[in-house]
């Protein structure tokens, strides 16, 4: 379990970027829940942590594909694939995440450890 | 509603397709395109497509397994829209219950000289494909073209080692789109070593042994192997001249798509719909205005309310010159001030905010996505400015 940050540091609306080998966002929604997907859009490198949040839902803050927080499922293209989701626990009122054991679905000419390092 | 044709197999036609089957819409679904191709996704053309990082397959807009029972009827052109009835150039003649326009734009070809080999255009994969293999044998290219595609396909053609001179008639390359801010752009040319002609009049191009000139109305001769024309683009909509529906720049529309025939409605950029921020018409080039109103599209043709946010968001659209990532948002063109809130101008990474009675309206960022974001999402709610109302009449 990697720890995130204390609850109240993540008011409703807003996302956290994880940093690490492969980013993290952690989302809070406007309806409480707490969701954490892969950071890294699937279809160039972008945050999506940066993203516009709407219900489960984030949009990518580039070209508009959106994810669903639960499933990672993406609406439509330009991404194509899904990004993973990682268990969320609040514990004493901190965020704490689980990763998933899957392969991250990261974009063309992005490896785990490289994302972000684009300009 | 039994049978809706949409005219426009491309991004607009495509997503207004999804929103109908997405709204229940279970009827006859046929799409009309002229282009061969399967709906694929134009903004790699002048970027990552041509510099050949990524391929065709790349490019489809359907996602994988998608299947939204469409009845595709790829090249083949629509070519007059009368009493009702759709004519198709294969000769077939269609009535509807439901009419989407989504024929998109053509570019201009106003120049002297714009059909000779060697002479390229930019608005299909097919024109990509052609220019790529162009710019591949390297040499001189001349860009004409003070907008997004000019200034993205001169930084595209130097990362593929070409010699590349822009040529711009203002002031500045997209001196209309990004106002004052726009000499950051032309940094990044400098920088990555694209010349760049300012004030700049195209009178003609021709061919001189093997190779092109052009010429400049100040008498300037510029050789090149390729030229590329990046002048702008015009509605595709000579095929509804004369039947009836409403035309301006672009196909007239209400603030939901709706159009001056009943069950006819047009979305992307062949549509101007009726902006309430700026209290006219308005058309817009940008990739995302066609998927924002795509549902609300679909909505007012099935008759219903339409959904509450989409085409309500201000227009966005983005751009990638030299590897830097800039970001548009708002309507700048309302703007009476506007300031560098991050980063800064020289340095190429920043982000500028335009504000009118001192609320943003606008927005501009480069290389920061997550400021440009946070300021892009407080513009939502322009259209409930009071004092933006009538604001450009
Ligand atoms: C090179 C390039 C780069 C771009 N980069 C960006 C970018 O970075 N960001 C951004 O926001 N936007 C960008 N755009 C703009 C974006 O691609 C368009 O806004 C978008 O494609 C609009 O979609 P559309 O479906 O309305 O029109 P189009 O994509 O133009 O599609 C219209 C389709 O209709 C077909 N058609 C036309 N007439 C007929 C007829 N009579 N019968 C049948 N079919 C017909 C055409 O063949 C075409 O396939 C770029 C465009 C180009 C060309
Ligand atoms: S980078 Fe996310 S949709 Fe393109």
């Amino acid at each position: 379990m990697i720890p995130v940050c204390p609850l109240s540091a993540l008011p409703r609306g807003e996302a956290v970027r994880v940093e690490g080998d492969v980013p993290i966002a952690v989302f809070h929604t406007e309806d409480g829940e707490v969701l954490a997907i892969d950071d890294t859009c699937t279809h160039q490198d972008a945050s999506l942590a940066d993203g516009w949040l709407e219900g489960c839902e984030v949009e990518c803050p580039l070209h508009a594909s959106r994810f669903n927080l639960h499933t990672g499922a993406v609406d439509a293209p330009p991404a194509k694939r899904p990004v993973r989701t990682h268990q969320v626990h609040i514990q004493d009122a901190t965020v704490y995440v689980t990763l998933s054991e899957d392969e991250p679905n990261l974009p063309p000419g992005v490896s785990a450890g490289s994302v972000g390092a684009a300009p | 509603m039994n049978r809706v044709i949409v005219v426009g197999a491309s991004l607009a036609g495509l997503a207004t397709a999804r929103s109908l089957r997405a709204q229940g819409y279970d009827g006859e679904l046929v799409v009309v395109g002229e282009e061969p191709h399967r709906p694929y996704d134009r903004p790699p053309l002048s970027k990552e497509f041509l510099a050949g990082t990524t391929d065709i397959a790349d490019l489809t807009l359907e996602a994988d397994g998608e299947h939204l029972g469409i009845d595709w009827r790829l090249g083949t052109r629509a070519d007059r829209l009368e009493n009702g009835r759709v004519h198709l150039d294969d000769g077939s003649t269609w009535t509807y219950d439901g009419l989407v326009i989504a024929t998109g734009t053509r570019p201009r070809t106003d120049v002297v000289g714009a059909r000779l080999d060697g002479v390229h255009l930019l608005r299909t994969v097919d024109d990509a494909l052609a220019l790529r293999e162009g710019l591949r044998r390297g040499g001189r290219v001349v860009v004409v073209g003070g907008g997004y595609i000019g200034s993205e396909v001169a930084s595209t053609a130097r990362a593929m080692g070409c010699e590349v001179t822009l040529l711009v008639s203002g002031t500045t390359p997209l001196h209309h789109a990004l106002g004052p801010h726009a000499v950051a752009v032309s940094d990044l040319h400098h920088r990555h070593g694209v010349e760049v002609v300012t004030r700049a009049r195209v009178t003609g191009i021709r061919p001189s042994g093997g190779s092109l000139v052009v010429h400049l109305a100040d008498d300037r001769q510029l050789p090149a192997d390729r030229v590329v024309l990046g002048t702008g683009a015009v509605p595709a909509i000579a095929w509804l001249d004369g039947y009836g529906i409403e035309l301006g720049d672009g196909v007239l529309c209400d603030p939901t798509g709706g159009t001056s025939l009943p069950g006819v409605v047009a979305v992307g950029d062949c549509s101007a719909w009726f902006d309430p921020a700026l209290g006219r018409h308005h058309r817009k080039e940008h990739w995302t205005s066609a998927i924002d109103q795509a549902p609300v599209a679909a909505r007012t043709l099935l008759g219903g309310e339409a959904p509450a946010t989409a085409a309500r968001r201000a227009p966005y659209l983005w751009s990638d010159i030299h590897g830097s990532r800039i970001q548009m948002a708002g309507h700048a063109e309302l703007a009476d001030t506007c300031e560098v809130e991050t980063g800064s101008v020289a340095d190429g990474s920043f982000v500028a905010v335009y504000r009118r009675g001192g609320h943003p309206v606008a927005v501009l960022g480069v290389n920061q996505p997550k400021h440009f974001m946070s300021v892009r999402r407080r513009l939502v709610s322009i259209p409930a400015v009071p004092s933006l109302q009538g604001a450009t009449a």
